[in-house]
């Protein structure tokens, strides 16, 4: 999978689960500060995410991911 | 000391006949059937496939987007009567003290539909894929929450639960809690949304629905000898319960008044009513005490009539021994006919219509009332709407559980 193909899916993921237009969902935007996350869309997002790309999250990695950024360098360093 | 008054100046539904008061009241008039084949899921494997689901319902009309799959469609339904009450009382928001509103909102079943979605797919892909919202969208009482919270109404909430009593007994809640003093304005009611698979399944199990899978708009048939279960109906009625002087001071709108409650317990089976009907009796004679009346003064009954074939012999016993000789004088006319059985949300919606009893003069008929049955020999106003000058109403609610709860409603005279 490359980054781009990893970065269109989190874009994905954050608009379905936050209801944002695309254009908000940049590598710089956090979930919470610019996207309007609360702790249980944070979650909903993270079981997303390992649903998409078949890995696991733990809790203590999901202030790693704070922006879609981080998210897609996360996801691509934790899968093969 | 006199009693605090308190009147109904609001109205909001979303129904199978339905989806505002305008739709509502003009199908209660016509008499229609909101029963139809289910639509929502695949009942095919259920002896019972018919139910009066809510259609065209569009969410995305009251919530974002993100907020629709974060909400069950029991608050969605709640919400959408909710406004249109509140929008209905013209009560300024920005200009009343929100600490004063309360919402005491309820519902029979709750986030049905979301917890049986979320078990079938934990079953099969494990527990860590349980949705971090399943259990706001299943609690009752996220459904007064959901009101409370886009509203910004700050006065309390509450959600009180006895199965199809749930909306008469909390508007009963709601009028005892204004005499407190608690709150000035209560929105009230209930909402229901259990037509999804466990919620047909199993009242399907308990043989309490009908199978008149071919004849939908003719299977809710309360009173009438052919009748073999009720039809699972969903929606939301709300009321805007409001302390008179409150009203007056602001020149609101009143539909009329809510006078009393009472409850009482059959003790007797979880399911069944008790055939002798004393609780009930007594649930309907301590109501009609408690708004200061005796049974003579009640001109109109708007029944629990389920169309099951032991609640409607057993309300109509009940009714025969409260009214005695006169019985057989009093219209009784169950809403249900319409709409199905709305579950908890029924005494709520059927409230509804009480009050547009009242506002066009006009009692709502019992449609699908073909067969006289010895057992039921009341006048269920058949088939046709009857124009009556209304003053006091006995509305009647009992569930699961043997529960009985009555109120009194009355027009407003000043």
């Amino acid at each position: 999978m490359t980054k781009e193909e990893i970065r269109s899916k989190v874009v994905e993921i954050a608009k379905e689960k936050l209801g944002v237009e695309e254009s908000r969902v940049t590598d710089e935007a956090q979930y919470v500060k610019d996207l309007g996350a609360d702790s249980l869309a944070l979650v909903d997002i993270t079981m997303a995410l390992e649903d998409a790309f078949g890995t696991s999250i733990p809790d203590e990695d999901i202030e790693k991911i704070a922006s879609v950024g981080q998210t897609v360098d996360y996801v691509m360093s934790h899968i093969a | 000391m006199e009693r605090t008054r308190v009147v109904i100046t609001g109205l909001g539904i979303v129904s199978p006949i339905g989806n505002n008061v305008p739709a509502f009241e003009a199908g209660l008039a016509a008499g229609v059937s909101g029963v139809a084949p289910i639509t929502r899921f695949d009942a095919s494997a259920i002896s019972c496939r018919i139910a009066g689901e809510v259609k065209g319902f569009n969410p995305e009309d009251y919530f974002e987007k993100r907020d629709v799959a974060r909400t069950d469609r029991v608050q969605q339904l709640a919400l959408a009567a909710a406004q249109e009450a509140l929008l209905d009382s013209r009560l300024d928001l920005q200009a009343e003290d929100r600490e004063r509103i309360a919402v005491y909102v309820t519902s029979g079943i709750g986030g049905g539909e979301s917890l049986e979605s979320e078990v079938l797919q934990a079953a099969v892909r494990g527990p860590s894929h349980l949705s971090p919202f399943l259990i706001p969208k299943m609690l009752v009482d996220s459904i007064p929450g959901t009101i409370a919270q886009r509203f910004k109404l700050y006065g309390g909430t509450s959600s009180v639960v006895s199965a199809c009593a749930s909306g008469t007994q909390m508007l009963g809640e709601a009028l005892e809690a204004i005499r407190r003093g608690d709150a000035d304005v209560i929105v009230t009611g209930a909402s229901d949304a259990a037509v999804t698979m466990t919620g047909i399944g199993a009242f399907a199990n308990m043989r309490a629905l009908s199978t008149r899978n071919d004849d939908p708009g003719h299977a809710s048939r309360p009173f009438d000898k052919e009748r073999d279960g009720f039809v699972m109906g969903e929606g939301a009625g709300i009321l805007i319960l409001e302390q008179l002087d409150h009203a007056l001071a602001r020149g609101a709108r009143i539909y009329g008044e809510i006078l009393s409650q009472a409850v009482t317990s059959d003790a007797y089976h979880m399911t069944s009513p008790d055939p002798e009907a004393k609780q009930i009796v007594r649930a309907m004679r301590t109501a009609i005490e408690r708004a200061g009346l005796s049974p003579l003064d009640i001109d109109y009954v708007n029944a629990h009539g389920t169309s099951t074939p032991a609640n409607d012999r057993t309300e109509s016993f009940a009714l025969q021994t409260l009214l005695g000789g006169r019985a057989h004088l009093v219209p009784v006319s169950s809403t249900k006919s319409m709409t199905g059985h709305l579950l908890g949300a029924a005494g709520a919606v059927e409230t509804v219509a009480c009050m547009l009893t009242i506002k066009n003069r006009l009692i709502y008929p019992t449609i699908n009332y073909a067969t006289f049955d010895p057992e039921c020999p009341l006048d269920y106003v058949p088939n046709v709407a009857r124009s009556s000058d209304v003053q006091y109403i006995l509305k009647s609610s009992f569930g699961f559980g043997g529960h009985n709860v009555c109120i009194v409603l009355g027009r407003y005279a000043g």
